[in-house]
């Protein structure tokens, strides 16, 4: 399924491509083009990486192409993603603000605007689904998942708690499922 | 301290707790503008809603509040602060994970954080949900884009222009 490692050029492009296009977000377009399009990572692997990259602190979509990018390319791979990623959003973003401190917005646009705040929210769920498919099979996977999505969503624990939480129960479960 | 070195700093200890990322340190981010007198909770939700219109992570709402504080120089210096420094522990961290390879207890703990991550993902889109103001348009729009995301493999782009179309015609004036 994985496709061969991409050039230099093509993880620059790559990531360039999921900032631009990086609407509501950037990790469901991440995973549309790494994953499902380009296949420079299995969904498994790609699950890795990002759970590695929600422990770490930062952002996790930054923090996804440094480390994607590094285990292509190393240290000018992971360079190449960040910039790729960010640098052209970044000017937007920025023109952007000054553009909507100078003149107030259309009530159309306002509207346009909570319609694609929506659809963000729908783009993650659909995103978090996705990733947590492999859990589905198994009551107890499926279990911490539901474990991680209420102790954050619904009992608004700090993050840092969640995993604290989180992370040592599904360390148990998997235990009970390999010796099982 | 300078203004500039005062928001790459406040930004940099908001991005060391920043653990599982941008919409879940969102409340911190807000109260932390609100204490400093940058800006006020409205203001800081219309930005959020800015940088989910424009292309990149929502992340980038840092740029905003540090343009709202000081200018271009002010939106550089919120955004160094927010993404560098953790840039550069994720890479070493990556480092060390892939030099422990196979080692059975990483494989454990790979496979005990993908059903964590998922959920995770799928509370961050319900906290993402609720900071736009909740309607019944809103939810319909959230959960037919979730549907069809998942369901189907129709270009992402194309759901979110559609999402903004409903949105200019169904969004009543407040």
């Amino acid at each position: 399924m994985a496709a061969p490692a991409p050039s230099i050029g093509a993880l620059f492009q790559g990531f360039l491509i999921i900032g631009l296009s990086g609407f509501g977000g950037a990790l469901p377009h991440a995973r549309r083009l790494i994953v499902e399009r380009r296949g420079w990572l299995g969904a498994a692997e790609f699950a890795e990486l990002l759970g590695l990259c929600q422990v770490l602190p930062g952002p996790n979509m930054v923090n996804l192409s440094v480390v994607i990018g590094r285990r292509f390319h190393g240290a000018a791979g992971a360079a190449v993603a960040f910039v790729g990623l960010l640098a052209v959003p970044m000017v937007v973003v920025i023109a952007l603000g000054i553009a909507y401190r100078i003149a107030p917005l259309p009530v159309a646009a306002k509207g346009a605007m909570a319609g694609v705040a929506a659809a963000a929210a729908g783009l993650m769920l659909g995103t978090g689904l996705r990733i947590a498919a492999p859990a589905w099979p198994h009551a107890g996977r499926l279990g911490v998942a539901a474990l991680a999505f209420v102790l954050l969503a619904l009992v608004h624990l700090p993050l840092i708690w969640v995993l604290a939480l989180a992370i040592p129960v599904s360390l148990l479960v998997q235990r009970c499922l390999v010796q099982t | 301290m300078t203004l500039l070195g005062e928001l790459a700093l406040r930004f940099m200890l908001l991005s060391m707790v920043a653990v599982g990322g941008g919409a879940t340190v969102l409340p911190d981010m807000q109260r932390m503008a609100e204490a400093q007198g940058w800006l006020d909770p409205a203001t800081f939700a219309s930005y959020y809603a800015l940088t989910q219109c424009a292309p990149g992570p929502n992340i980038l709402v840092v740029a905003l509040v540090g343009l709202h504080v000081a200018g271009i120089a002010g939106a550089l210096a919120a955004s160094a602060g927010m993404l560098v420094p953790s840039s550069i522990l994720a890479y070493f961290a990556a480092a060390g994970w892939v030099r422990f390879g196979d080692a059975p207890w990483r494989k454990q703990l790979a496979a005990a954080l993908l059903p964590v991550v998922g959920g995770l993902i799928v509370a961050a889109g319900v906290l993402i949900a609720e900071a736009a103001a909740l309607t019944w348009v809103s939810l319909a729009i959230t959960a037919s884009v979730a549907l069809l995301s998942v369901a189907t493999r129709i270009n992402l782009l194309l759901l979110l222009v559609g999402a903004a179309m409903v949105g200019a015609v169904a969004f009543q004036p407040v």
